[in-house]
């Protein structure tokens, strides 16, 4: 009898086939897979660039099987629109975590949104520095202890932590912005809607988009992946509060 | 192509757009700003990009970007604006990629002034950034040469895939001068930009990168950056001698503005029958070194005068080119004062009295430096 096999779940063609450096637990990986399989099925890979930042994803180019360029620290908006400008043929996204993008980035975030330029930028949230070693994040949560607030995030002396696409979409310039968050499967199904929704709407040229995803740092934040998973529903989401804040067709509106 | 009368700044970006550049990312500031409300205009002429960045930190970073398309790219500033971009220099430096740009050097440090000096020298010339690395630097004195040298400056950044900068000052990006451009822009043929991230489309993924965590392999690319400005040194060095001749025993050097005062004194010396030589260095890195030493040593030279707008900078580097051969004096002004050819004459005048061996310190403005001992670089 003839077998009968039916490939049903397979590595995206735009991931490649390599071992991660990310340590167990971390969600980076899941994030980079959304991705990968946003740029499979809107068949982007072949003229996709990413854009590195630096961080725990800096080496982001070891991992997805398109173009991939390394900025500076923070840079990765700015660095997206000089090659978005020359080739808007293209596609451009960065990849950018929350010391990257949220603090020495803030200019160039605000200010590549403000333009509208037809990139995506992937922004990953664990509310701390996952490659220096754990140190406090402009998203750290209050009271969150971190290697240079070990008494916790003092809101007196450190303010509170960002709400970057809070922030963003009091920018009159049209653009997407959604938060998601990828700690149960539920939630990653959702997060990659707003990852195909937001590469959807650069592919028309429509207008600049923004996906901040929630992720989880169980070696800096000291726990267990299981507990780490449960802090982002109990800690994290209450501050950061999901959904989609701005769309040039709808306006906010929730994730479905 | 008729000759037209132009504003260096204006000069400078049509030549850049001659030469091939259809972008221009920038962020205002004197005395340059020029090239950006001329390129405003003339970008869209062209099809091209103008796009007025949030900071010199964001231009930096987009030329970063840009360059990494393999299209033509190049970006202008003045001093405290070079700073800022110093970041985005030393990654593009590491990663290989070619760019161009332009500082239309004023006053410093700090905020300084906003009228013409040399003094980010050592900034173009000794990298700038982090890192092991080098810029190829050109030198213009007139608009005419700016204009030049800034089409060149694009072709030489595609040779060796390295950022190459233009370095005039407030004079020049702000004085008149009828340029000619030329009617057709040729320059040699270039390997193919294989390394542009352009999709990957039938091929594997390009990656555009300055980690290096290895240390070996970092190590080995720095070595690969330093072959490469070795090459610059023998393939790349430039000057231009003026009034040399063996009746001459002060030989200037001085570059830019600068050098043009010099002309100036060098003309009315000769009226009084004094003559005087200029070396001219056209290439500020890679410096004409062995065209320098072999003028420094011909018998009639007694000594060598080095002015320039700053405190002494690339005195730093004839000294030690000089080695000892020969004393090397100084005379500068900085800080926006543009010394007079008078003042400089006074100068020449006075070392033409003292003919002696130059013993005793010199006074004043100007001082009398012995070359400190180098060791040459070992690959």
């Amino acid at each position: 009898m003839e077998a009968q096999e039916t490939t049903i779940f397979q590595r995206p063609v735009s991931l490649r086939e390599t071992v991660t450096h990310y340590c167990p637990g971390c969600t980076h990986g899941v994030i980079h897979r959304l991705v990968a399989e946003v740029l499979d099925e809107l068949n982007l890979r072949e003229r996709t660039c990413g854009v590195a930042p630096v961080g725990c994803s800096v080496f982001a180019y070891n991992y997805f099987n398109c173009d991939f360029l390394e900025a500076a620290h923070g840079r990765a908006p700015a660095f997206a629109t000089g090659f978005k400008r020359l080739r808007p043929d293209m596609i451009v996204f960065t990849y950018q975590g929350d010391g990257d993008l949220a603090s020495i980035g803030t200019n160039e975030i605000i200010h590549a949104a403000n333009r509208g330029e037809k990139i995506t930028t992937i922004f990953v949230n664990n509310a701390i520095y996952g490659m220096t070693g754990g140190q406090m994040a402009p998203t750290t949560l209050p009271g969150q202890p971190s290697t240079t607030c070990p008494m916790g995030r003092d809101t007196a002396t450190a303010g509170f932590p960002i709400r970057v696409v809070e922030m963003l979409s009091t920018l009159v310039t049209p653009s997407y912005l959604a938060r998601v968050s990828v700690h149960t499967p539920t939630h990653t199904i959702k997060a990659k809607r707003a990852i195909k929704q937001a590469f959807q709407y650069q592919a028309a040229g429509r207008c600049f988009s923004l996906v901040e995803v929630l992720s989880t740092c169980p070696t800096n934040w000291g726990k267990t992946p299981d507990e780490s998973t449960k802090w982002v529903e109990e800690q994290m989401v209450p501050y950061y509060p999901l959904g989609v804040y701005k769309d040039p067709e709808t306006g906010r509106r929730e994730v479905r | 192509m008729a000759k037209v009368l132009m504003k260096g700044n204006e000069a400078i970006a049509e030549a850049a757009i001659r030469a091939g550049a259809n972008n221009y990312f920038c962020y205002p500031i004197t005395p340059q700003s020029e090239v950006a409300e001329y390129l405003s205009k003339r970008m869209p002429e062209v099809g091209g990009v103008f796009l007025q960045a949030e900071s010199e930190v964001a231009v930096g970073n987009m030329l970063f970007g840009a360059a990494s398309t393999g299209k033509r790219v190049f970006t202008s500033s003045s001093s405290p604006g070079i700073s800022l971009m110093q970041e985005a220099i030393s990654y593009i430096a590491g990663a290989e990629l070619p760019a161009v740009i332009v500082n239309i050097m004023r006053g410093g440090p700090g905020l300084g002034g906003i009228l013409p000096a040399q003094s980010d020298y050592f900034q173009a010339t000794k990298g700038g950034g982090h890192g092991d690395y080098r810029l190829l630097v050109l030198a213009p004195s007139t608009i005419q040469e700016a204009v030049d040298l800034t089409m060149e400056a694009f072709y030489l950044a595609d040779k060796y895939r390295n950022p190459v900068m233009v370095i005039a000052d407030g004079m020049i990006g702000q004085m008149m001068e009828p340029v000619e451009f030329p009617e057709k822009h040729e320059e040699p043929d270039l390997p193919a930009k294989d390394w542009a991230a352009t999709g990957a489309k039938g091929r594997d993924p390009v990656i555009i990168k300055s980690l290096f965590l290895d240390p070996v392999a970092l190590e080995k690319h720095c070595f690969k950056l330093y072959a490469k400005y070795e090459r610059m040194k023998a393939e790349e060095s430039r000057c231009e001698l003026y009034n040399v001749s063996d009746k001459c025993d002060i030989l200037l050097v001085s570059y830019g503005t600068m050098a043009r005062i010099c002309q100036t004194a060098i003309d009315e010396l000769k009226r009084d029958g004094i003559e005087v030589g200029l070396f001219r260095p056209i290439t500020v890195f890679p410096y004409p070194e062995d065209q320098l030493l072999a003028e420094v040593t011909k018998k009639n030279i007694k000594r060598v005068l080095t002015i320039e707008m700053s405190t002494g900078q690339m005195l730093e580097d004839v000294q030690k080119i000089v080695a000892g051969r020969r004393p090397v004096e100084f005379f500068g002004h900085t800080g926006g004062v543009v010394p007079l050819p008078e003042e400089v004459i006074e100068r020449i005048k006075k070392l033409v009295v003292k003919r002696a061996p130059a013993r005793k310190p010199a006074s004043g403005r100007s001082k009398t430096r012995t070359a400190a001992k180098t060791k040459k670089k070992k690959a």
